[in-house]
């Protein structure tokens, strides 16, 4: 199964603002791309221009791209209450 | 502002054992949830020991939504196209009080959510807590959304990644060596097939821990835990191996392709992928663990740093239960001091040290590093393996032939300085 299959399993309820804001500055000087490999949703993704960006709506918020990204771009917090994935099991 | 007397900033494990211990005090207590319900952000492996924490809060246990009891414990060595399973039956695991209990979140941490509100608590979900209220370097209060609450004693239970003790200045900035990535698929299958399957009778349940080729040399390991009628199957990744550990993959591939090893791909067969999820975990051990109080305010569970991860066995749970009910414990007597300062709630600290957590965090506090040596993930698990083949292995050529290469060869690889030096480490354990 794809991973986009199993995101869409997961019952979320996205707001309109994303939760994770990226430094571009910082991003485009980054040479190991931390959060593409550590994203256990692929959320991250190069654009056609080249920069960093996360699909914030399919995020588990398990925070592990805020840890693996040791040069401080991803700012981060917890989706407001009543947003964001809701674990039917845990 | 509004003032309670104490305000739980979430309604986990932690945050709810807390909650239950003052729910008889005659506090007014509060708990903040994020989630539209307790358990709805929450995700373990996992399994839970009740032996350590009934001697804290013996009655709640009676009605809930475990799972399965465990009485199979297996523990698979993978190698490149092999792997070695020991499996660990007892009859002591068929004696009551059971051992350990697998579980889901969701369920139950939506069950004790219950169970606390009938006692007089106040869990409110949907809540997020946003920030605290400090006057003179105390901690006086919340901020969520455009309200705030005050309170005598705030306890962040608010998890791994515990914004509430950064902000308290409790702790330093996260660090990849102090965490694990955990993620994990349910798998739903009937009761009957999980239980032919793993040879269980009803209601028991079997617990199996991966270790080796799965992560690539990287520190972590798989489990799968039976529940009534689904499978917890996942990883636990180190996020400092993940950022440097060559080649380079996607970690949710490593999930993927261990479901592809036929070692998995029966005990799944037929099984339909009902969620997926991920959460982080502690991996820094004793060392990494923050300043547990200030001024008005206590941490518990995951953040206050308690868990360990033991390759076999991750701990955290049971931590998250037991130092909530001391949190409650030590706010009920500065209570009757009134007196929330620093100094009187130190008194935590104490009985966290005389506690199992401390004790056991201090006796394994060497783990972290040694889990941090590669060989363990790669080198040794294959040799497991490779060894077990051989000996299993029956060829065209005469036995004893290959036997004795093979045991010249695995004497190279294990008598020399490395795997010394590795022993000594281990020793340490
Ligand atoms: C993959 C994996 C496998 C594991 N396996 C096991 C196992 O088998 N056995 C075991 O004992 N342990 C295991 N653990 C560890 C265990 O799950 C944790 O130690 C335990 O859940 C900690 O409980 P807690 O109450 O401290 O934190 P949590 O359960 O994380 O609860 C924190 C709560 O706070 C809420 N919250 C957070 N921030 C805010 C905020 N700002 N405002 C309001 N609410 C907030 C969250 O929504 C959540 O409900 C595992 C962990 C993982 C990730
Ligand atoms: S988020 Fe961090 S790891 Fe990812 S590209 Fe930007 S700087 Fe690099
Ligand atoms: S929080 Fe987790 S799921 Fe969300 S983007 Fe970051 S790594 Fe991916």
């Amino acid at each position: 199964m794809k991973i986009t299959e199993k995101l869409a399993l997961d019952a979320f309820k996205n707001d309109k603002e994303s939760h994770i804001k990226l430094n571009q500055e910082i991003c485009r000087t980054c040479r190991e791309r931390f959060c593409i490999y550590a994203c256990p949703a692929n959320l991250y993704s190069l654009n056609e221009r080249g920069e960093m960006v996360v699909e914030f709506a399919g995020c588990l918020e398990c925070g592990t791209c805020m840890v693996a990204c040791i040069y401080g771009s991803v700012q981060w917090n917890y989706p407001r209450g009543e947003y964001g994935v809701q674990y039917r099991y845990g | 502002m509004e003032k309670v007397d104490v305000i739980i900033v979430g309604g986990g494990l932690a945050g709810l054992s807390c909650a239950y211990e003052l729910s008889d005090s005659g506090m007014t207590i509060l708990v903040l949830e994020r989630g539209d319900f307790s358990g709805s952000k929450n995700v373990t492996g996992g399994r839970l020991y009740l032996r350590p924490i009934l001697k804290y809060l013996p009655e709640v246990w009676k009605g809930a939504p475990f799972e399965r009891h465990v009485t199979k414990e297996r523990i698979t060595f993978m190698g490149k196209g092999n792997s070695t399973t020991f499996e660990l039956y007892s009859d002591r695991f068929q004696e009551e009080p059971y051992p350990s209990y697998t579980l889901l979140r969701a369920k139950f941490d939506r069950w004790f959510s219950d169970l606390v509100s009938e006692k007089g608590v106040f869990v409110i979900p949907q809540k997020r807590v946003d920030d605290l209220i400090k006057e003179d370097g105390r901690v006086i209060g919340v901020r969520t959304g455009d309200e705030e609450i005050g309170a005598d004693c705030i306890v962040a239970a608010d998890g791994i990644l515990s914004f509430l003790s950064e902000k308290a200045g409790l702790r330093s900035p996260f660090q990849p060596e102090q965490f694990a990535v955990g993620f994990k698929e349910i798998i739903q299958l009937d009761s009957r097939t999980i239980e032919d399957r793993f040879g269980l009778g009803e209601g028991e349940g079997a617990a199996q821990l991966f270790i080796g080729s799965l992560t690539r040399g990287r520190m972590g390991g798989g489990f799968l835990y039976t529940n009534r009628e689904s499978l917890s199957l996942g990883l636990v990744i180190g996020i400092e191996s993940l950022n440097h550990m060559e080649p380079r993959e996607e970690v949710y591939r490593l999930l993927d392709e261990f479901k592809e090893r036929p070692e998995i791909k029966n005990l799944i067969k037929g099984g339909e992928i009902v969620e997926y999820s991920a959460h982080l975990l502690a991996e820094g051990g004793i060392h990494y663990m923050p300043k547990l109080y200030t001024d008005g305010m206590l941490l518990v569970g995951d953040a206050a740093g308690l868990g360990l991860n033991m390759l076999v066995t991750v701990r955290g749970m049971e931590y998250a239960i037991v130092s909530g009910v001391l949190a409650g414990r030590t706010i009920k007597r500065a209570k009757e001091r009134n007196d929330f300062s620093a100094a009187s709630l130190s008194e935590y600290e104490r009985l966290l040290n005389e506690s199992f957590i401390l004790q056991e965090m201090k006796s394994f506090q060497h783990v972290p590093s040694l889990l941090s040596n590669p060989r363990l993930f790669s080198k040794y698990p294959q040799l497991i393996c490779d060894l077990f083949e051989k000996l299993m292995w029956v060829d065209e050529e005469p036995k004893g032939r290959i036997y004795q290469s093979k045991i010249e060869e695995l004497k190279r690889q294990l008598f020399n300085w490395e795997t010394f030096k590795d022993w000594l480490q281990f020793r340490k354990i």
